[in-house]
């Protein structure tokens, strides 16, 4: 499609934005991938270096105490090593998505590219809401305990692997919502390149 | 062309429809009880805040469907229905990630945190559990198949022709 003698109009497309719109629109993305990748890394790293140690004093045989040591470490839960997992996952495709929208303007493969930003953005959304979630109903049952499965709580006793592992859930959180705003303009952008 | 998208999707929804319903009516029709030693154990779905959740996501998912299995012909709202796709497929995958996780301790247990298994107790309301789950998993999978299809369906005009 090459421009027409006269007057050349602006197209949708990436590579032929003017510099101004480019600047504007494309920017807000790469900053919010930023603080996307920012927020998963976060996210991941803190539940991976969750652990505490503390030592109860179970009986007491004579004048010696028994002392037992016990570790909550994030292996323990299958749903904080998914949590793990997909935040890390995650983070390297925010990443990618930085590089590539930093560095990759000319790489472009039969006008695949919008299509698969936009899958791959959608795939991953999916993928950060359920390891949020898991570990979110994890975290609750570690909490508050469930009465009528004679499960106690855990929290009163390892108050800073809960509070950790609230922060990185909270982070996980930030993340998604903000992954969710990038898919949807990554949809919106295929569509009006359709049209 | 654009007929056999439009079956393709319609399918892909009422499969989706019947997934989600089916994995709402097993949930909510689960229950169980059984008297062990002196203790009455019995178990339903609202004894879990994640199995609560569970058939929510599940029941707006099968609205949701519903609705847009009936409106279907105008192309105006096609663009947002792709969007709302996304987010309802984000809602699917996590209700039934938490509900995984909360029934993989209910049938293993934690032994870290000192949680028994619960499934040698109630073992009609676990295999009432597994069946929802299964459908809730279905469900998931065909709403990620239906979002990748209808961003293929929007993209295929965008491919140059093969000479």
């Amino acid at each position: 499609m090459a421009p027409q003698s006269g007057t050349e109009k602006p197209m949708f497309g990436y590579g032929s934005i003017s510099c101004k719109a480019k600047s504007r629109w494309s920017w807000t993305m790469v900053g919010l991938r930023l603080l996307a990748f920012l927020a998963t890394a976060a996210a991941a790293v803190v539940m991976l270096l969750n652990k505490q140690t503390k030592t109860f004093v179970i009986a007491t045989v004579g004048t010696t105490p028994v002392n037992l040591t016990l570790t909550a470490k994030f292996q323990h839960t299958p749903a904080f090593v998914f949590f793990v997992v997909a935040n890390g996952l995650a983070s390297i495709h925010n990443l990618l998505m930085v590089m590539v929208d930093l560095f990759g303007s000319k790489v472009d493969y039969k006008g695949l590219r919008f299509a698969m930003i936009a899958i791959l953005d959608m795939l991953n959304v999916a993928l950060v809401s359920g390891g949020a979630n898991a570990a979110a109903f994890m975290a609750e049952l570690g909490k508050n305990g469930n009465s009528h499965a004679r499960w106690d709580k855990i929290c009163d006793r390892f108050g800073r692997f809960c509070d950790r592992g609230g922060g990185a859930l909270i982070a996980s959180f930030v993340a998604l919502a903000l992954m969710l705003i990038i898919s949807v303009i990554s949809i919106v952008k295929v569509l009006k390149s359709n049209k | 062309m654009v007929k056999t998208r439009r079956i393709i999707t319609t399918l892909l929804r009422l499969l989706a429809l019947g997934a989600t319903l089916s994995a709402t009516v097993v949930m909510v029709t689960s229950h169980d009880s059984a008297d062990v030693l002196n203790l009455k154990f019995s178990a339903k779905y609202t004894n879990s805040p994640t199995f609560k959740f569970y058939v929510i996501a599940e029941a707006i998912a099968t609205g949701y469907s519903l609705i847009v299995l009936f409106l279907s012909s105008k192309s105006l709202v096609w663009r947002l229905i792709v969007i709302l796709d996304v987010v309802i497929a984000m809602l699917l995958t996590s209700s039934i990630s938490a509900a995984l996780a909360i029934a993989q301790i209910g049938k293993k247990g934690n032994s870290h945190a000192g949680w028994l298994p619960i499934c040698g107790q109630v073992p009609k309301f676990c295999d009432h559990v597994t069946g929802a789950l299964i459908a809730g998993f279905v469900a998931a999978i065909v709403y990620l198949v239906l979002n990748l299809y209808s961003l293929h369906a929007v993209l295929s005009p965008l491919f140059p022709v093969k000479p």
